[in-house]
């Protein structure tokens, strides 16, 4: 096993007044563990407020994480001098293309700025080489490097992020929502490339999506977040056609599948009421106020990662 | 007669840069008790079409040609004061976004109270009864105390609730559901279309689902129609659509989407080129810069729609190239 990237305990609290000189501890991310192999793309699925996004970005040390340790590469990030070296090795693409480009830059500007951070091009022509490069290697064409961002569509500014992300010539991604703003038939124009990518320059991925047919085509690996819980991890194909964890089994049944005579079969299990507010995470098992499978158990503790067959994770007490 | 029949719209934003036709000489009808779905990228003129509907299109937007009936009654042309007599009465609208369709500043007992007092004749109190009501029919717990709050008490879930309630407290023939569940999560949406789905039964109103998730039509719609640049490549009935495709864009739509049973991980097949520029429309069909098949008549004319299946029409000139249309709606027999 070649692991790229190592994640322990990982917690990120934020405080948030709750009144006056009263804060509590918003428990965005709580004790996750996992690890990236070389060359695979691990998908980060949850919904809305489950704290992907926050994983994401305290992997990069965007936020400083509360607890826990991230490796990568078999070092420890942490201090000053490993976070430079971390941050050229490690990028980020976002989901919004509008408000993750900068309107008062032109698109050279925007996909040197790795370049210009980490001082990678000594001359001008060898910058405007690299840049020429890039635009090339994701589909946009090289005249357009003098425009703003306004200038182009959903899908074109995704693929100037993407050619931002790539310009420190990185190892490992964190895509953050990447397609989720796009018509579908742009998203599958997106996906394709970022798999090309992959291939071509032997990337690592973090994919993380909301959308589970999304994540599910560009995944090796697959894991289930709720309220800042990893819930389950297994591969792609494994997770999708047997789901473990209560949650997940639910999350799989409420996907519409665009298939009229498949969705007639199909039976939805529908859960009840709303992820509970993050500030008042529930007792041991945050998934147990909408769980059908519920017992004093998951009252008392939250249940741990256990691996349940080769490879497949999940944090339950009744499985 | 259809409940509502919409002939050769054209709706139009009359821009700066140029005159922007958002539908582009769209027909079709809606019949009793039907759930008709509209799918499209964005642009494709989906929203435009409900709110051409409605009228509460905003500057510089208007209708500048067609028809739309309802119950044979003609709505274009008509004044705000007969409008407002159709609108949140006879066919009502939920929007994609609930937190800015709600009003902040007043509690959501104030609105829906206003929009049954506004339709019907009952009193303050009748009023409040009836949307208290509503509250509990659309599985909002506690309705006696949820009506005093305000939108940003609520979850998205439940704002989408207050809003399905409010559309439906007149009993409308028409509800216009605009991305209902695009905002929402997973298991949140499968929340709301069961509601829907339930409430399209209990009042049998008919519902215009608009989405650009062919999920969501496989799961809910009878019948689909498929939207590109203003106007329609097709429409016919959910299967028809799904397993008989006939236009390039629906083909390439359905490839494109991930399917969750392919465990090869093949790649998918994307439509090459951008969304099109509505304001420099191509002569031809509108999808022929971006359709891999497109022939010479393409890039020309536009095609008119042509019935494909007795229950199934298609704007495609390889239909007429490979000689399966006709100009009248064939008989389910004629078929085989």
């Amino acid at each position: 096993m070649n692991k790229l990237l190592e994640v322990k305990g990982l917690k990120q609290y934020f405080p948030i007044s709750t009144g006056f000189l009263k804060t509590t501890m918003l428990k965005a991310v709580d004790d996750v563990s996992f690890d990236i192999e070389k060359g695979e793309t691990l998908g980060l699925v949850g919904e809305s407020g489950c704290g992907k996004t926050t994983v994401g970005r305290t992997l990069l040390h965007l936020y400083t994480p509360t607890a826990g340790e991230i490796w990568f590469d078999g070092k420890k990030i942490g201090d000053k001098s490993s976070l430079r070296e971390f941050r050229k090795r490690a990028q980020m693409v976002f989901q919004d293309p509008y408000s993750s480009l900068n309107p008062r830059m032109t698109v050279a500007d925007i996909v040197a700025e790795p370049i210009d951070v980490h001082k990678l091009c000594t001359t001008k022509q060898e910058r405007e080489n690299r840049i020429r490069e890039l635009m090339t290697l994701v589909g946009l064409n090289t005249e357009h490097a003098t425009r703003y961002a306004h200038e182009f569509s959903g899908g074109q500014r995704q693929r100037i992020g993407i050619a931002r992300a790539l310009a420190s010539r990185p190892e490992f991604i964190v895509c953050d929502e990447p397609v989720s703003a796009l018509d579908v038939s742009i998203q599958a124009q997106v996906i394709n490339m970022l798999e090309e990518l992959q291939q071509r320059l032997s990337l690592t991925y973090l994919f993380i999506a909301h959308d589970i047919s999304v994540v599910k085509h560009i995944s090796n690996r697959i894991a289930v977040m709720y309220l800042g819980h990893m819930m389950e991890l297994a591969c792609a194909n494994e997770l999708t056609k047997h789901p473990l964890h209560p949650y997940t089994v639910s999350l799989m049944s409420a996907v519409p599948v665009p298939d009229p005579r498949e969705s007639r079969k199909q039976r939805r299990i529908v859960l009840e009421g709303d992820v509970p507010s993050p500030l008042k995470v529930p007792s041991g098992c945050p998934f147990r106020t909408r769980c059908s499978r519920a017992t004093s158990a998951c009252m008392e503790s939250c249940p741990a990662m256990r691996e349940c067959a080769p490879g497949h994770f999940v944090a339950c007490h009744n499985v | 007669m259809s409940l509502l029949e919409v002939k050769d719209l054209h709706t139009s934003f009359f821009t700066a840069a140029g005159e922007v036709k958002a539908v582009n000489g769209l027909c079709f009808n809606l019949e009793e008790g039907k759930v008709l779905g509209i799918v499209g990228e964005s642009g494709s003129g989906k929203s435009v079409t409900a709110y051409s509907i409605l009228q509460i299109l905003t500057h510089p937007g208007r209708i500048v040609s067609g028809s739309i009936k309802f119950r044979g009654e003609e709505l274009v042309g008509k004044s705000d004061e007969e409008m407002r007599h159709i609108r949140g009465n006879k066919i009502s609208i939920i929007f994609q976004d609930p937190m800015t369709s709600l009003n902040p500043t007043f509690t959501i007992g104030n609105q829906l109270r206003e929009a049954i007092m506004m339709h019907t004749d009952r009193n303050r109190e009748q009023a409040h009864t009836r949307a208290i009501e509503m509250l509990r029919l659309v599985g909002i717990n506690e309705p006696e105390k949820r009506i005093h709050q305000y939108a940003y008490e609520l979850s998205g879930g439940m704002r989408q609730r207050v809003m399905i309630a409010m559309a439906l407290a007149c009993e409308p023939d028409i509800l216009i559901a605009d991305e209902p569940t695009t905002a929402l999560d997973v298991t949140i949406q499968a929340q709301i279309l069961e509601l829907m789905m339930r409430l399209q039964k209990e009042f049998g109103m008919a519902i215009m689902m608009i989405t650009h998730d062919m999920g969501v039509i496989a799961n809910v719609c009878d019948e689909v129609i498929v939207m590109y640049a203003g106007g329609v490549c097709e429409r016919g009935t959910t299967d028809e659509i799904f397993y008989h495709p006939k236009h390039e864009y629906t083909r390439g739509l359905m490839r494109s989407i991930p399917d969750m049973n392919d465990d090869e991980k093949t790649p998918l097949i994307p439509i090459a080129g951008t969304p099109i520029d509505l304001l420099h429309m191509p002569p031809g069909c509108p999808f022929s810069p971006r359709c891999e098949r497109a022939m010479k008549i393409c890039l020309k004319e536009k095609p008119k729609e042509y019935w494909v299946a007795h229950d199934h029409l298609s704007a495609c000139w390889m239909n007429v190239k490979d000689g399966v249309c006709f100009d009248a709606q064939p008989s389910e027999g004629e078929l085989g």
